[in-house]
């Protein structure tokens, strides 16, 4: 395939003189040396790259010709129009260049088009359902296969003892079995392209996909055996070597899963320690699944079987482990890598089908091995069916096993063994290439082209695509756990008894080992589904134009209740604080025009809505692990003004840390003053007040905790603010926070430092309200004196406990504008305007 | 074990307990004798401590509730046929179920219905039938990982409650839960093949 293309796509090249076999010399090579060529060919060292490139792109761009007619693709499956395209093109290659080329190599197939399909399939594999329907699928892939190699083969060694195959295909029943071998087993890359596109339900397709999948180990096994007898002479075979050939299944088709299990092993072990490297994350799946494909190659063992355990073991911890944004990484690479390979397989095949130098046509073979994989495919499924039905819950029902007999398409695997079968060998070989390739058009066009209307003539349950909702994920897994506790009472130890057991163990054993600390909480599949419904809700709502205080009916499906209680609360502060009780937001009212007003609702409402439980979650780490590092926010105020430059430097540290943390998390918005709110920072700097109003996300169990500190700060200070906050994208935020730790090592004396605030309008209001209470300052007044070490102690938890009552008692200082807006519980969690000083400049 | 009793005719009420769970002969022996294992000091009943001592009942969350549900009405003993009906909840769907059925009969044990009942009331603790806010909360800390805060849980319940709450009393009632569940198919997912 890499070899010239030069007489298709050389075409125009071929002024340069570019022939079939490139020059040495590009250029013309009777005239001397021209000294300094100002244009140069070097075709033949680009040659390879450059042809795999245009290949690619050939078929990508078939693809998006294909699927400019919707109603061309509805009708015809995509791999029936790749492998016409194939045709057509090896039609013109082979009319230009007077013999065939690019054909589909083994070599190629094996070692660079199979391996990306495999790992797409294994990695999204619906894990769930494959388990539940392993027995099924496991049945097929193995009794299933074999049934078909031995009966296919033996019905054609039949067939030419009847007469009914030509004399001239020299082959006997050892021969015949190889041949059935190959040809019997279902194919992947085939299955996935047509059932795809066919939705079916979700059972019925796993089991044909799952078994086309896992199968190939049979056939590994098969077809080597079957080789090596024929290459042995049929005489010479011992008994001991069929023994062999049984063991030698076990060996591969267990070998191959271990590998791919113990690649999957070390994968996800590695994306452990990704968390400074980012970036390469997306990379290390693709090169440990490859790894995996090729070392079961290298042992021959059932390589395919190895990368669909490698991407079936993996992904779980991986997913917990990678960021968001390799996340998606992984999924479109690998979903382009798949259907890039599997489009060029189909092409090849097309292309493949031309030459006929390979072909040895016998009407009897090719008509006898297409009865023959048919009938025995639909008795097979039929036999075996009747027998999982007595141990199924669900039985397959009729309709159910015509799809299965007829969906057993076969396709570029069986081409590729038939491909490197030995001529010298197996006489026949030209016949079983003709007979193949016949097998695999056959299937993939005609079978491809009728399953469609079949499955909805026969009303076949489709697959409906719902979307997931937490009640649904909630119950599945109280009926797991009801099922499993019913096991154990009627003392039977089955599937779900098994399933429980792996679980706790899973949880107790490989997830400590496997996954990072902080992404625990996505392997919970409540919480995941839980947080996915969140970005979703969050991102259809920005989609929607996210104007908050113009829609004031909104509602997400997420969280009504909070939302109009956010949104209440802010803008009646917005509206009402006015009067002077709270310079913050009067600035905010005043100076800003209704964009900004709404950027702050807007974030309040993301973050105390959406985003609230991780960053509480980050808040809580970080207020138990004081000992160490202090928080970011803590940080700011409180330790960096005591030793300058050390704790400066800590705060970088743990800011980037925390921005590491929050890039693990998807989109995050976090509001942050823009630099020309610097500016005006730096004026009411001069008021000795460095307001550089930050709102962070929420952390309120740590921020709850500082409330009763910050507000003994807040009364010594009066807060002017001429901020208004803008939405930043995380992206940028570790600029800003950068930005704002060098302004906090030129800054500040202790006495300017402004408390990290939680609570906007407490502290304005202790500052500015006629009736706050006295004692309350005075309380709260010596706290700020405390020396920075206590002020740490005092975040420690039993005194963050004690400062609980205290801060409710600052409840009813809020404004009543506040007060009955925001109910006291809720009010802490639903917004919590962080305010840190800009530094004093 | 068995050789206590090997013959179904040595069940009291057998013909009885078999119209109603629906149970064939076989399972019935079956659970028989588990009753027997089960009731290891020959009481005849089951006390909540004979279903504790299942080892793997203690480490599943929702152990003590499913035990809790064998013990209606806040009995403290466990018979045979009470045993069979709880279980019979748990049978295959046949396809003589919903075929040929009378009916004027009351709907059987292992009907989609009563198998959601029986989940339904592993939430609803009260028992007045609807899962507040603060038992999705319970049953939320029992399923999910300690390493999910109690603020998160707790916009994971409401999350919940809100999506199953229909008529916005701001809890589940079993309609709305067999509403939240109308697209699952709980006769494969609520079923255990050897009870057949």
């Amino acid at each position: 395939m890499l070899r010239a293309a030069l007489p298709l796509l050389g075409l125009p090249l071929a002024g340069a003189g570019a022939t079939e076999e490139p020059t040495q010399e590009p250029g013309s090579p009777g005239e001397p040396p021209p000294g300094l060529a100002l244009f140069r060919w070097q075709w033949h060292e680009v040659e390879a790259p450059y042809l795999v490139a245009l290949w690619i792109l050939v078929a990508s761009l078939a693809k998006i010709v294909f699927h400019l007619s919707r109603k061309v693709t509805s009708l015809v499956p995509e791999s029936c129009l790749l492998i016409l395209l194939g045709l057509v093109l090896g039609g013109i290659v082979l009319a230009v260049a007077k013999k065939a080329e690019y054909q589909l190599e083994p070599g190629t197939f094996f070692l660079f088009l199979l391996p990306p399909i495999v790992l797409d399939s294994g990695y999204f594999m619906p894990s769930r359902l494959f388990f539940d329907n392993l027995g099924a699928i496991l049945t097929y892939a193995v009794v299933g296969t074999l049934w078909n190699a031995f009966t296919t083969g033996a019905a054609l060694w039949g067939l030419q003892q009847a007469g009914l195959v030509a004399p001239r295909v020299q082959a006997g029943l050892l021969d015949f079995l190889l041949f059935g071998s190959l040809i019997s087993a279902v194919d992947p890359v085939a299955v996935l392209a047509v059932f795809e596109e066919v939705h079916v339900n979700e059972t019925l397709f796993i089991i044909v996909f799952g078994e086309s999948l896992l199968n190939d180990a049979v056939t590994v096994v098969l077809y080597k055996v079957c080789n090596s007898f024929v290459e042995m002479g049929s005489a010479n075979v011992q008994a001991t070597d069929y023994l062999k050939g049984v063991a030698s299944l076990f060996v591969v088709s267990l070998g191959g899963a271990a590998v791919g299990l113990v690649f999957a092993f070390l994968l996800a072990l590695t994306t452990r320690f990704t968390k400074r490297v980012r970036i390469i994350e997306p990379l290390l799946v693709f090169l440990l699944a490859y790894a995996a494909y090729l070392t079961a190659e290298m042992a021959s063992l059932s390589a395919i079987l190895a990368v669909t355990m490698c991407g079936l073991g993996c992904k779980k911890y991986v997913e917990a482990n990678i960021s968001h944004k390799s996340r998606t990484a992984v999924k479109y690479t690998m979903k382009t890598l798949a259907s890039c390979a599997e489009t060029i397989i189909f092409m090849l095949l097309g292309i493949s089908a031309v030459d006929s130098s390979k072909w040895a046509w016998d009407s009897g073979l090719v008509l006898g091995t297409l009865f023959f994989i048919l009938f025995f495919r639909a008795l097979g499924v039929v036999l075996q069916t009747w027998v999982l039905n007595q141990f199924r819950l669900v039985p397959l029902d009729k309709i159910d096993q015509v799809v299965m007999s007829y969906g057993g398409l076969r396709g570029a695997v069986a081409f590729a063994l038939v491909i490197l079968l030995d001529r010298t060998k197996i006489p026949a070989k030209d016949y079983f290439v003709a007979t193949t390739i016949v097998v695999v058009f056959f299937t993939v066009i005609v079978q491809g082209l009728t399953i469609k209307p079949l499955v909805k003539w026969l009303k076949v349950k489709r697959s409906e695509h719902h979307k997931p909702t937490l009640n649904q994920e909630l119950h599945e897994h109280t009926f797991d756990h009801i099922l499993a506790a019913v096991e154990d009472v009627v003392g039977h130890h089955g599937y779900h008894y098994w399933r429980d057991r792996w679980e706790q163990f899973d949880k107790k054993y490989l997830s400590q080992l496997l996954m990072r600390r902080s992404a625990y909480r996505i392997r919970d599949q409540i919480w995941d589904v839980y947080y996915r419904l969140n970005i979703r809700d969050a991102i259809s709502f920005v989609d929607q134009g996210g104007h908050v205080l113009s829609s004031t009916g909104l509602t997400l499906p997420s969280m009504p209740s909070r939302n109009s209680v956010a949104e209440t609360s802010v803008t009646n502060l917005l509206r009402e604080s006015g009067s002077g009780a709270c310079l913050d937001l009067q600035v905010i009212d005043t100076v800003r025009s209704g964009r900004d007003r709404e950027d702050a609702v807007m974030h309040h409402l993301l973050c105390g809505g959406l985003y609230k439980p991780r960053y509480r979650k980050d808040g809580m780490a970080n207020t138990e692990a004081t000992n160490g590092k202090p928080p970011r926010d803590l940080g700011f105020q409180d330790t960096a003004a005591v030793i300058l430059t050390v704790e400066s430097e800590e705060e970088e540290d743990s800011d980037s840390s925390e921005t590491e943390k929050e890039d693990d998390e998807g989109i995050i918005f976090v509001a942050r003053a823009t630099s020309e709110v610097l500016q005006e920072g730096k004026v009411s700097g001069s008021l000795e007040v460095c307001p550089s109003p930050r709102i962070i996300p929420p952390s309120p169990t740590c921020a709850e905790k500082e409330l009763p500190w910050k507000s003994g700060q807040g009364d010594l200070a009066v807060y002017v603010s001429s901020e208004t906050t803008k939405i930043v994208p995380v992206d940028m935020q570790t600029g800003w926070n950068q930005s704002i730790s060098s302004l906090e090592s030129l800054a500040s004396p202790p006495c300017t430092q402004a408390p990290a605030m939680t609570r906007l309008p407490p502290r304005s209001l202790v500052t500015e309200e006629p009736q706050a209470p006295l004692n309350l300052p005075s309380d709260l007044r010596p706290s700020f004196a405390f020396p920075p070490s206590l002020a740490k102690a005092g975040r420690s938890h039993s005194e963050s406990s004690a400062d609980i009552p205290q801060q409710q008692e600052l409840q009813p200082l809020m404004g009543h504008e506040d007060h009955t807006h925001l109910s006291p519980g809720t009010a802490n969690s639903h917004w919590c305007i962080q305010f840190n000083r800009g530094g004093r400049l | 074990m068995g050789s206590r009793s090997s013959h179904a005719a040595r069940i009291p009420d057998v013909d009885s307990i078999r119209r109603e769970t629906g149970f064939s002969q076989a399972s019935l022996l079956r659970l028989y004798h588990r009753f027997r294992a089960l009731d290891w000091n020959e009481k005849g009943y089951l006390s909540r401590v004979d279903l504790q001592q299942i080892g793997a009942l203690a480490v599943n969350p929702l152990g003590d509730r499913i035990i809790d549900s064998f013990f209606p009405d806040g009995s403290l003993h466990l018979d045979f046929p009470g045993f069979v009906r709880v279980l019979a909840r748990f049978r295959p769907v046949d396809d003589e179920d919903n075929g040929n059925r009378d009916p004027k009969e009351p709907e059987p044990l292992n009907s989609r219905m009563n198998k959601l009942r029986f989940a339904f009331q592993l939430y609803d603790l009260d028992r007045d039938g609807k899962i507040s806010r603060q038992e999705m909360l319970q049953v939320l800390r029992l399923m999910v990982g300690v390493q999910v805060t109690e603020e998160q849980l707790e916009s994971i319940a409401d999350r919940t409650v809100q999506e199953a709450d229909e008529d916005g009393d701001g809890a589940v009632s079993f309609l709305e839960f067999a509403k939240s569940l109308e697209k699952m198919n709980i006769e494969q997912k609520m079923s255990i093949r050897i009870l057949k």
